[in-house]
């Protein structure tokens, strides 16, 4: 997948190449810096990309249809049902002059998984599920009566409302306290086993990532630069960029000493970039880091790397 | 002592209703010259209130607030903003780019409280104190000049940083002062602190949810639950001898990158209503794993936990026998 955004001060490629695949029942997590694109890819496969953005290569194939060429009409059948989306701020993603109740009937209803007399029922008990206490009076409260965490919940259970066969969760617990982010996480790992629901789990926080997911893609500056299995990947990562988003994360236990900070930023992806994006930071970079292209090695069953010396 | 806090209540009354949300409950701790304390609890604990009450942004509707022997907490809020003391109290935001005017530069952001309340000594080289300020906290001088939507995250934080430091303050309350920035940018902020307290011997309050970066920056952990410090400790033995159930929970819902399996202790039940609770209910009863009929009873109060020196629990469970209390 390859996205572009235009813009009055140049053409932003926003990813390049990215690939990636979701099996049924697995979770696979998205990490990296804000600006690497992890976002933008969840926006591609939900088809909501800025107007701006352009998609000028590429497919997501999902159940057969390619999101990325597919009409709005054949979209708007699967988004909702088949493919829903988590997004990042709560606030602005719910509308505020609806009651949240009514916002997650709109769902049902739109999609008839439960039977109109049912609906009701159904809202209770999915506010329940997403540990909204007192979920009767809560359904008749609107977004702003809300704190954000409450809000954060009740986007948790719009998104599987309908029983979704792929869920994207962009940042879905950022904001919650971490016994609240527990439950809810343990919500989305029952779906993924009694269902088969199949999760993208984007985050900026490794250890959550490592604990929830089944495989991991690092993305930087809009390259995909390692996956591989989440153990292998924290047992020993081989793209240097990998390993110093690791050091600069802090660890159960771990000293002040023991995080290391990334040097540098993401690059101005307006700019004409060298094969490998992160050059500019890696300390292992050599002359022919610069030569394309930008190689893509399997160095271990299910483990890729994009790097010219892996570590 | 730096800061003294003794049974420090605040209630905001129900509005449209009876009775009032007991934000703050009896709540007593210390801050010692250079020392650094963290703050846990879930959202709605009562920590942003302390932290309101202590920075003296709030009034306390009972308790008193002594800092540098000075009972402050006797001041109104809105006067205290003009005393020296406010000087002393300084405080770093969680969102940079929310905590800065957008219409000021760096450098008249850094200089506006020295502009407002330093002495005339330090206004008359006000030039020079603000390059100074900025250089501790790593803002080179050429983004002086700029303002907050010309700067990146870790910049923005670094302004907010150095316009806490600039009036050389004893106390600094820091609100999670990362949790808006990305983990390398944080990394970098984080030894940015460590390494100011050092320099300028300031005490820290530090407040935030990740329990992970509590550890790392404090030498001793408050932990809150509705309103009221359910344990304390220096922060190793709280982290690995957690006494209290709800601290013990907090700390194994961290996610823990090895991967292994690990018991999480799920939290069922709704949380008590913060609206008038029974004084003689434990806040935690009916989520605690472990409660039992003398909860339901009696309010437990801070007592001895384990061996550690300084450490302390509210929790019945440490009276029985020992043994059972230290999982």
């Amino acid at each position: 997948m390859c996205v572009e955004f235009r813009t009055r001060h140049g053409v932003v490629r926003a990813l390049e190449e990215v690939r990636f695949i979701v099996r049924r029942g697995e979770t696979v997590g998205i990490v990296g810096e804000s600006g690497s694109g992890k976002s933008v890819t969840a926006y591609a496969l939900m088809g909501i990309l800025d107007p701006a953005a352009r998609v000028t290569d590429g497919r997501a194939v999902f159940g057969g249809l390619d999101l990325l060429h597919a009409s709005r009409q054949e979209l708007e059948a699967y988004r909702g049902r088949e493919l829903a989306m988590i997004f990042q701020s709560p606030r602005t993603a719910l509308n505020p002059i609806r009651t949240v109740g009514r916002q997650i009937e709109d769902v049902l209803l739109r999609h008839q998984t439960v039977p109109r007399a049912k609906v009701r029922d159904r809202v209770i008990e999915l506010l329940t599920l997403v540990q909204i206490p007192d979920p009767e009076r809560r359904a008749r409260a609107y977004p702003f009566e809300m704190s954000g965490g409450m809000c954060q919940r009740v986007m948790i259970a719009l998104a599987i409302a309908a029983s979704p066969s792929l869920l994207v969760a962009d940042e879905p617990t950022t904001g919650l306290d971490v016994t609240t982010q527990a439950a809810i996480l343990d919500l989305l790992d029952e779906l993924a086993r009694t269902t088969g629901m199949a999760t993208v789990l984007i985050s900026h926080d490794l250890g959550l990532i490592a604990e929830r997911c089944d495989r991991i893609v690092v993305m930087h500056a809009g390259h995909v630069v390692e996956e591989a299995p989440a153990r292998a990947m924290f047992a020993g990562p081989r793209h240097p960029y990998t390993a110093r988003l690791l050091a600069s994360t802090p660890r159960v236990g771990a000293k002040l000493a023991e995080l290391v900070p990334i040097p540098g930023g993401v690059p101005d992806l307006r700019a004409e970039l060298p094969p490998c994006r992160y050059r500019a930071r890696c300390e292992r970079a050599v002359a022919e880091c610069d030569e394309p292209p930008l190689p893509r090695t399997q160095v271990a069953p299910g483990h890729l790397v994009a790097c010219r010396r892996p570590l | 002592m730096i800061l003294d806090v003794r049974a420090l209540t605040r209630r905001f009354p129900v509005r449209g209703g009876h009775g009032a949300v007991h934000a703050v409950d009896d709540v007593t701790f210390a801050i010692g010259h250079g020392e650094s304390v963290g703050l846990v609890g879930e959202s709605g604990c009562g920590k942003s209130t302390v932290v309101r009450l202590v920075t003296r942004l709030d009034d306390p509707t009972d308790g008193r607030i002594f800092f540098e022997g000075h009972d402050v907490g006797a001041i109104p809020a809105k006067r205290f903003a003009r005393t020296a003391a406010r000087g002393r109290i300084q405080m770093v935001f969680q969102d940079p780019a929310d905590s800065l005017n957008p219409r000021f530069t760096a450098f008249d952001t850094i200089a506006d409280p020295m502009r407002r309340l330093g002495e005339s000594a330090m206004r008359a080289r006000l030039r020079d104190r603000v390059h100074e300020v900025a250089d501790l906290c790593g803002l080179p001088a050429e983004l002086l000049g700029r303002y907050p939507h010309q700067l990146s995250g870790g910049q923005q934080q670094r302004v907010g940083i150095a316009r806490a430091i600039a009036l050389e303050p004893r106390l600094l309350v820091l609100d999670e002062p990362t949790s808006a920035l990305d983990v390398s940018v944080q990394a970098v902020i984080l030894h940015l602190l460590a390494d100011l307290r050092q320099r300028l011997g300031m005490s820290y309050l530090f407040v935030s949810h990740d329990l992970n970066v509590v550890r790392m920056l404090t030498d001793r952990v408050l932990v809150m639950y509705l309103g009221r410090i359910v344990e304390q400790g220096p922060a190793d033995v709280v982290f690995e001898q957690p006494a209290h159930p709800y601290t013990r929970a907090l700390l194994s819902a961290v996610p823990a990158d090895g991967g292994g399996p690990r018991s999480r202790i799920c939290l069922t039940g709704e949380p008590r209503s913060p609206i008038d609770p029974s004084p003689t209910v434990c806040r935690f009863h009916g989520r605690c794993p472990e409660g039992f009929e003398r909860c339901e009873r009696e309010m437990p109060v801070l007592r001895a936990a384990g061996a550690g020196r300084d450490h302390e629990a509210a929790c019945h469970l440490l009276d029985a026998p020992v043994g059972s209390a230290v999982s």
